[in-house]
């Protein structure tokens, strides 16, 4: 429609929170999910836990931090009225997603290798703790791959604007929304990390 | 569609061409009047498909044995007429379509903050629509699972629940966008003048629903998609066989689908704060508190989910602290319905049609609220689970409470959105046979549950046969009231009177426009200057 109003940034962010509140309690079922198969099979979880591989899992975590780090930067670039810089450090932060999704293939093609897969003969004859565990942990790790995914097209996408010129430092709502996602992204990461890797 | 949009599109206002021509006028829009009308039309159309089911069943019902179709085709028949009725109809129901057309010009704006959102939003819903649809012809035939989806039987099942799952994650998604959408507009685009304190009970009532379909809908989002990877990888979250619990699942389907309720009932109870101060013509009673109780049934009821599962297995503790909590959600619906009573006293009352869908919805909302707290307390809940009296329940609170009330929106707002209006006799008509209809039909399953006969069963012993047969005479008594409602309206609508400014005496600032309303809504941002009820000395006839 053609309104005449000033464009409502206020407006606009508030909704990008509302919709990153969506996200947060979509992995929030999981993580409910993780909190009472943790309470009723504690030993089989330590042990399932162990097998997971933690140098990938802290690469990732700096990678993700690397790239929100970028992601910040730009904001800050785009409004300062710089646009190459702009343009670089969302591709930065686009090459730590690359990166973070090649870790992730190699860990888990591993784990396929080594025959840890949903519904795979070693999980099935093991302890049941176990095979829930790595259920949870495909489906946690693959639904944060698919977001990791959408925030670099999203990303990549703002950057496209950025590079027209449509999205300038007097119209960057979108790009700040871009980041307020892949904060999210990388957020999520920050709490599977350790559940995952760590605390078991 | 098309066909009749054009002939009424002669009445000027947003009907009037918007630089787009035909089909694409409409389904390319993004303003919020045309949007709710095109929700309006496709919950009707799916509203329809839900009812000729339900009257199926209720034909395979009418006796004992096979009567029309077989036991797997009984058990499609319940599962889709559920699917249908909640996920296309009643949850995008009125929000998505009396919300959309109404609620930005009550708070005097000029749209909702994100125009392009919401047409995306009901793209998501044909979408949806779309898939659910899909999954009824294609691979192992339409879910018999039930509407809820339950494992383990939905995780073995051969007919296509997969899809239909997957068509239900679309419109949650759709669900969630409006929600935010709402919430965002009602923050941000308020007019000048219209404080919190001002805010239509509608809107207030849109509000706490939206941050219901904010907060709870992603639940739903993840649980179908776990019962997708249950399917499709055997992932065994929920297989006991291999660590996982069924109960988990009924956790997580329920933390959405009680609030969901409330998704459901909470703007019909917005529709029916306008309606009863108009057509009492006096101020609302107690607008703090029914606004505040919106607010409140919204969370508490996000508490309760658990009393789905009395018979489950959970444990004792959690089923006495979930009673308790489930009798709390009684205190903020009650005050609304003494609020309301309390409008009604001493009012200059006039029974034109929006009231009377607006009173019969307080008679059976009472009725569905009070049979649930027969079902909210733990030890008659075990008496009667899984019977018809849940069955009759439920319909009196979603059918009665939010279906009347979505006829009520009808009966009251469509004449301002189309500058025609329905004849006043046969609306009555089919209120009245509609009202009788529905509690034969409803009334007598309560009873039938009482006596024990279980819901979702294809057959009965012969003594429940003579309450099915009166039940089956009931819905077809309401389908006829339907029958009327709809090609009175439809007509009326099309070619009826013209109606014009504000014959009711409504102080919302949707009366303060021309009808139909402009495209952009006002001329200039308007400055309220008084409460939504304030009757005296506003101008208002």
């Amino acid at each position: 429609m053609s309104h005449p109003e000033p464009k409502d940034n206020v407006g606009a962010k508030l909704g990008m929170w509302l919709f990153l509140f969506t996200e947060l309690l979509l992995f929030g079922g999981l993580f409910i999910l993780y909190s009472v198969y943790l309470a009723r099979y504690p030993h089989e979880f330590a042990t399932a836990g162990r097998e997971l591989n933690v140098i990938y899992g802290a690469a990732n975590t700096v990678v993700l931090l690397t790239s929100s780090l970028f992601a910040a930067m730009a904001v800050t670039a785009v409004k300062r009225g710089e646009r190459r810089a702009t343009m670089a450090l969302l591709a930065g932060t686009l090459c730590c997603a690359g990166i973070f999704l090649v870790i992730k293939y190699l860990e888990w093609s591993a784990k396929i290798h080594h025959g840890i897969f949903p519904g795979s003969a070693k999980l099935i004859a093991g302890p049941p703790g176990e095979s829930v565990f790595f259920g949870l942990y495909y489906l946690t790790t693959g639904l944060h791959g698919i977001h990791v995914v959408i925030g670099a097209a999203l990303l990549a996408w703002i950057g496209a604007r950025v590079k027209s010129g449509a999205l300038h430092a007097g119209d960057n709502v979108a790009l700040e929304n871009g980041t307020l996602y892949w904060h999210l992204v990388d957020l999520i990461w920050i709490f599977i990390f350790p559940l995952y890797y760590l605390i078991l | 569609m098309s066909s009749a949009e054009n002939r009424t599109a002669a009445s000027g206002g947003f009907w009037q061409d918007t630089g787009r021509r035909g089909i694409a006028s409409w389904i390319l829009s993004t303003d919020h009047k045309r949007i709710g009308l095109l929700y309006l039309y496709s919950v009707l159309g799916f509203f329809m498909v839900g009812v000729i089911l339900g009257l199926l069943l209720r034909l395979e019902l009418m006796a004992p044995g096979r009567t029309i179709v077989d036991a797997q085709t009984y058990n499609a028949l319940f599962t889709v007429h559920g699917v249908v009725m909640i996920f296309l109809f009643i949850i995008p129901g009125i929000p998505a379509s009396f919300g959309n057309m109404v609620m930005p010009i009550q708070i005097g704006a000029r749209d909702v903050s994100f125009p392009r959102l919401n047409l995306f939003s009901w793209w998501l819903y044909a979408i949806g629509a779309l898939i659910v649809l899909t999954s009824l012809f294609t691979g192992g035939g339409a879910p018999d699972t039930g509407w809820t989806f339950y494992v383990p039987f939905s995780a073995r099942t051969g007919t296509n629940v997969s899809l239909a799952v997957f068509g239900v994650f679309v419109l949650g998604f759709s669900s969630i966008l409006t929600g935010i959408n709402f919430v965002t507009t009602i923050h941000r685009l308020r007019a000048e003048g219209m404080g919190w304190g001002r805010l239509p009970l509608f809107v207030w009532s849109l509000y706490a629903t939206a941050w219901v379909q904010i907060l709870a809908t992603p639940i739903i989002a993840i649980t179908l998609v776990m019962v997708i990877a249950e399917r499709t990888l055997g992932i065994g979250l929920f297989d006991p066989g291999r660590g996982g619990d069924p109960i988990m699942f009924q956790h997580l389907f329920w933390i959405y689908s009680h609030p969901a309720v409330y998704i459901m009932v909470l703007p019909a109870m917005g529709v029916v704060s306008e309606i009863i101060p108009v057509f009492s013509r006096k101020p609302i009673f107690g607008y703090k508190m029914i606004a505040v109780s919106s607010v409140a049934i919204a969370a508490a009821g996000s508490l309760v989910w658990g009393h789905h599962m009395y018979t489950s297995g959970m444990s004792d503790t959690a089923v006495m602290v979930f009673s308790f909590l489930t009798f709390i959600v009684a205190i903020p619906s009650a005050i609304k319905v003494f609020n309301w009573v309390s409008t009604l006293y001493k009012g200059s009352i006039s029974l034109e049609a929006p009231m009377l869908f607006a009173l019969s919805f307080i008679l059976l909302f009472s009725i569905g609220g009070l049979s649930g707290l027969i079902l909210g307390a733990a030890a008659t809940d075990i008496h009667v689970h899984d019977t018809h009296f849940v069955v009759g329940h439920f319909h009196y609170v979603m059918f009665g409470g939010a279906g009347f009330a979505f006829f009520a929106a009808a009966h009251y707002w469509l004449p301002k959105f189309y500058g025609r209006r329905y004849r006043e006799k046969p609306a009555i008509v089919g209120w009245a046979l509609m009202f009788v209809g529905f509690n034969i039909l409803y009334f007598t399953m309560q009873v039938l549950g009482m006596q024990g006969m279980p819901r979702r069963y294809y057959d009965y012993l012969p003594e429940f046969a003579n309450l099915n047969l009166v039940a089956t005479v009931g819905s077809w008594i309401l389908a006829l009231g339907l029958i009327v409602m709809v090609v009175n309206l439809w007509r009326g609508l099309l070619r009826g009177e013209p109606f014009t400014g504000n014959p009711w005496g409504g102080a919302t600032l949707e009366w303060s426009i021309p009808t139909p309303p402009p495209t952009e809504n006002f001329e200039e941002e308007p400055v309220v200057t008084h409460a939504p009820y304030d009757f005296k000395g506003t101008g208002i006839p």
